[in-house]
C-alpha cells in the first residue's frame, strides 16, 4: 500500500504532486543551498560532537594547567614586565585559544575535502541535486565556522574560569579565533581541493607549517624576543595576527590602531583569497 | 542521428524532455562521447547500451548537468544544464553508477538530508522518507548507519534517495548492478510503475534482459558513438535472425570448426567458448550440422536477444 503511494505520488497523471515544483526547488536551492549543505555537514559533525567538545575543553585545561600554572610559576618570578605586565597565564591564554582554532582548521579543511572528492566522494551526492559546487564548498565552510565558534566559546569559558581574561572584552577573542581559523583554513582548503592523491601532504602541512607557526607566532613569548631572521614567520602567521588581536581583547594589550587594522586586514585578506581559490577549484574539479 | 539539424533544435526542446544534438565530450585528446544525438519524449523509457568505456556514464553525467560538454547542444526540459544547472537538476532523480551515500549518517537521515537540498520541508520529507524506505525494503534498517548496509541495500537506498523529490526524469546508471535477482525483479516492477505514472526513465545497463524489459527504445553505443537505435524488438529484427543455435565443441575445437559449418544459417559467430549459428529456424540448422557429421558436445536453440545485436554491432559480447 505504502509502496504504491510512494510511486503514484510521483508525477502520476492527474495525481497531485506533494513535493513543491522543481522551479521552487531550484529557486530555494539558489538562495539557501549553502545552508542546506551546511546543515548536512553539521549533522555529520554531531556524530563526533564529543570529540569537538573534548577538544574544546580538554586541550585548554591541559595547556593552561601545564603552561599557565606550572611553567608560569617559574616565568612569573622573573617578572611579568616581559609579558605586557600581565601574568604568564593571561599572556598565553589568547594565543592558545587562537592556535586551537588554527589547528582545528588544519583538520577540518584537509581530510574532509579529500573525503568529498575522492575517498567516499561525499560531494558527488549533493552535486547531482540543485546545489552548485560553490555552494557545497560554502556550506562546508559555514559548518566549520560554527564549529570554530563553538569550540572557541568553550575554550574561552575555560580561560575565563582560570581567571586568565581580566578584560570585559575578552569574549571578542572568540570571533577573532574563528577568523584566524578561516584565514589559515581557506587557502588550505583550496590546496586540499587541488590534490588528486594523498601522499602524506596533509601530515607535512601539520609538521612543517602548522607546528612552526604555532611555536614562532609569539605564542609562548613576545615575537620581539625572536631574532629578526625568524620574526617573519610571525608576520605571515595567522596565529600571530590573531593572537595580537586576542591579547587586546582579553587583557587590553596596547598597540597603535594602524597595526590593529593590519592584523585584521591580513586575516580577512587571506580568508577571502582562500575562498576565491576554493570556489574556483571546486567548480573546476566538479564540472569536468 | 539521422537528419537532425541544429536549427530545429528549438522545436525539439518543445516536444522532447531531453534533446542532445552532436553531443561531444573530450578528456584531453581522448574523445569519450563522439558526436551523438538523441531525443527523448516525455514518459519514454530510453536505454543506453554499450560495453565498458563506451561513454554511457559520461553521457548521463552531461544530462545530469554535472559534467560540461566539449561541444554540441543539450536541452533538458527546454533548458541547457550548463546555464541552468539548479533548475535542470531540480527535475531529476539521479542514480549514479557508484553509490555516494553519506556513510556516516543513518539510513533515513540520508533521505531527509538529500531532500533538504531541494528545499523541501520536513513536513513533506518525513512521510516521504518512510514511504521510500518501504519501497526500498529498508524500513527495518531506518536507524542503521549506511556503513552497516550490504552492497545491494546501499544500491536500493541510492535508488530511494533519487525519488525523494518526485522527479519527472529519472537517470539510472546501471541501477541493478549488485542486486540479487529478487531485488532486481522488484526494482523492475517499481520502475515500470513509475513509467506508468509518467516518469521519463533514462537507463544504462549491461543486462540484456533488463534493457528488453524496461526500454521502449535504446541506443547501442560503442567508443562514444551510436551504432544503432530502435526498440529492442526492431533492433533484434534488424540486426539478428529469429533464432540462434549455440554449439559447444570444446575450447580446442570451437575455433577451427567454423570452416566446417560454413553455409549453415545466415551468419556464424565464433566465440572462445561456443559457436553461434544465426538462422531463421534453429532446429533445422542443427539437423544440417548433424548431417555434416559434426557432433557438438552441447547444443541449444534459443530466440535472438539484444546480446546478439550487441555482438553483431560491436564484435564483443556484453559481459560485465
Ligand atoms: N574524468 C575522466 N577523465 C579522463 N577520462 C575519463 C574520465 N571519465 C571517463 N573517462 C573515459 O571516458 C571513457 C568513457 O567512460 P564512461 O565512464 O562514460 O564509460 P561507460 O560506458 O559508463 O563504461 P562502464 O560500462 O564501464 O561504466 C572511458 O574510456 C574512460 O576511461
Ligand atoms: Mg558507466
Amino acid at each position: 500500500m505504502t509502496e504504491q503511494a510512494a510511486l503514484t505520488g510521483t508525477a502520476a497523471p492527474g495525481a497531485p504532486r506533494r513535493a513543491h515544483s522543481p522551479a521552487v526547488s531550484a529557486a530555494r536551492a539558489r538562495r539557501w543551498g549553502a545552508f542546506y549543505y551546511a546543515e548536512q555537514v553539521l549533522r555529520v559533525m554531531k556524530g563526533y560532537g564529543w570529540t569537538i567538545v573534548m577538544y574544546g575543553v580538554g586541550q585548554p585545561v591541559a595547556y593552561l594547567f601545564a603552561m599557565g600554572v606550572g611553567l608560569a610559576t617559574l616565568v612569573d618570578t622573573r617578572g611579568a614586565a616581559g609579558f605586557g605586565g600581565v601574568s604568564y597565564l593571561a599572556f598565553i591564554a589568547p594565543a592558545l585559544l587562537i592556535s586551537a582554532a588554527v589547528m582545528a582548521a588544519a583538520n577540518e579543511f584537509t581530510f574532509p575535502v579529500m573525503d568529498g572528492f575522492k575517498w567516499r566522494r561525499v560531494y558527488y551526492g549533493p552535486h547531482a541535486s540543485p546545489l552548485t559546487p560553490e555552494q557545497i564548498a560554502a556550506g562546508q565552510i559555514i559548518a566549520v565556522t560554527v564549529r570554530f565558534l563553538l569550540q572557541s566559546a568553550i575554550y574561552f569559558a575555560v580561560v575565563a574560569l582560570f581567571g586568565a581574561s581580566p578584560s570585559g572584552w575578552g569574549w571578542l577573542s572568540v570571533p577573532v579565533a574563528t577568523l584566524a581559523g578561516l584565514s589559515f583554513g581557506l587557502p588550505l582548503m583550496a590546496y586540499a581541493a587541488s590534490i588528486k592523491n594523498d601522499k602524506g601532504q596533509f601530515a607535512m602541512v601539520m609538521r612543517f607549517i602548522v607546528m612552526p607557526l604555532f611555536l614562532f607566532s609569539g605564542t609562548f613569548f613576545p615575537l620581539e624576543t625572536l631574532p629578526l631572521g625568524v620574526r617573519w614567520v610571525g608576520w605571515i602567521s595567522p596565529i600571530w595576527h590573531g593572537t595580537e588581536l586576542g591579547r587586546m581583547a582579553t587583557y587590553g594589550y596596547q598597540e597603535p590602531p594602524a597595526v590593529t587594522a593590519v592584523h585584521l586586514l591580513f586575516l580577512v585578506a587571506l580568508a577571502v583569497a582562500g575562498w576565491i581559490l576554493t570556489k574556483r577549484q571546486f567548480a573546476k574539479r566538479m564540472g569536468s | 542521428m539521422s537528419g537532425v539539424s541544429n536549427d530545429d533544435s528549438h522545436d525539439h526542446s518543445q516536444r522532447y524532455v531531453i534533446s542532445a544534438t552532436n553531443l561531444t565530450k573530450k578528456y584531453g585528446d581522448f574523445t569519450a562521447v563522439d558526436d551523438i544525438s538523441f531525443h527523448v519524449p516525455a514518459g519514454e523509457s530510453f536505454g543506453l547500451l554499450g560495453p565498458n568505456g563506451a561513454g554511457k556514464s559520461t553521457t548521463m553525467r552531461m544530462i545530469g548537468g554535472v559534467s560540461q560538454r566539449t561541444s554540441g547542444s543539450l536541452s533538458i526540459m527546454g533548458l541547457d544544464p550548463e546555464q541552468h544547472g539548479p533548475e535542470v537538476r531540480a527535475h531529476l532523480g539521479v542514480v549514479p553508477q557508484q553509490d555516494n551515500l553519506d556513510e556516516e549518517l543513518k539510513v533515513r537521515d540520508n533521505l531527509l538530508v538529500y531532500g533538504r537540498y531541494f528545499g523541501l520541508p520536513m513536513s513533506y520529507l518525513k512521510p516521504r522518507a518512510d514511504e521510500l524506505l518501504e519501497f526500498a525494503q529498508l524500513t527495518d534498517k531506518a536507524k542503521a548507519k549506511v556503513d552497516a548496509l550490504s552492497g545491494g541495500m546501499k544500491r536500493r537506498l541510492t535508488i530511494a534517495r533519487s525519488l525523494i523529490n518526485e522527479p519527472s526524469i529519472l537517470l539510472l546508471d546501471e541501477p541493478t548492478t549488485g542486486l540479487d535477482p529478487q531485488a532486481r525483479h522488484i526494482l523492475w516492477d517499481r520502475l515500470f510503475r513509475l513509467k506508468e505514472a509518467g516518469t521519463t526513465l533514462i537507463l544504462t545497463t549491461h543486462y540484456m534482459d533488463e534493457a528488453e524489459q524496461l526500454c521502449d527504445r535504446l541506443i547501442v553505443v560503442d567508443k562514444g558513438r551510436i551504432m544503432a537505435e530502435g526498440s529492442p524488438a526492431s533492433l533484434i529484427r534488424e540486426y539478428s535472425t529469429r533464432e540462434v543455435l549455440e554449439l559447444r565443441f570444446g575450447s580446442e575445437r570451437n575455433a577451427t570448426v567454423g570452416a566446417e559449418l560454413e553455409g549453415i544459417g545466415e551468419r556464424l559467430e565464433t566465440l572462445p567458448d561456443r559457436v553461434l549459428v544465426y538462422a531463421h529456424d534453429g532446429e533445422a540448422a542443427l539437423e544440417q550440422v548433424h548431417a555434416r557429421g559434426l557432433h557438438p558436445l552441447t547444443s541449444l536453440v534459443r530466440r535472438s536477444s539484444l546480446e546478439d545485436v550487441f555482438l553483431r554491432l560491436t564484435g564483443r559480447s556484453l559481459v560485465d
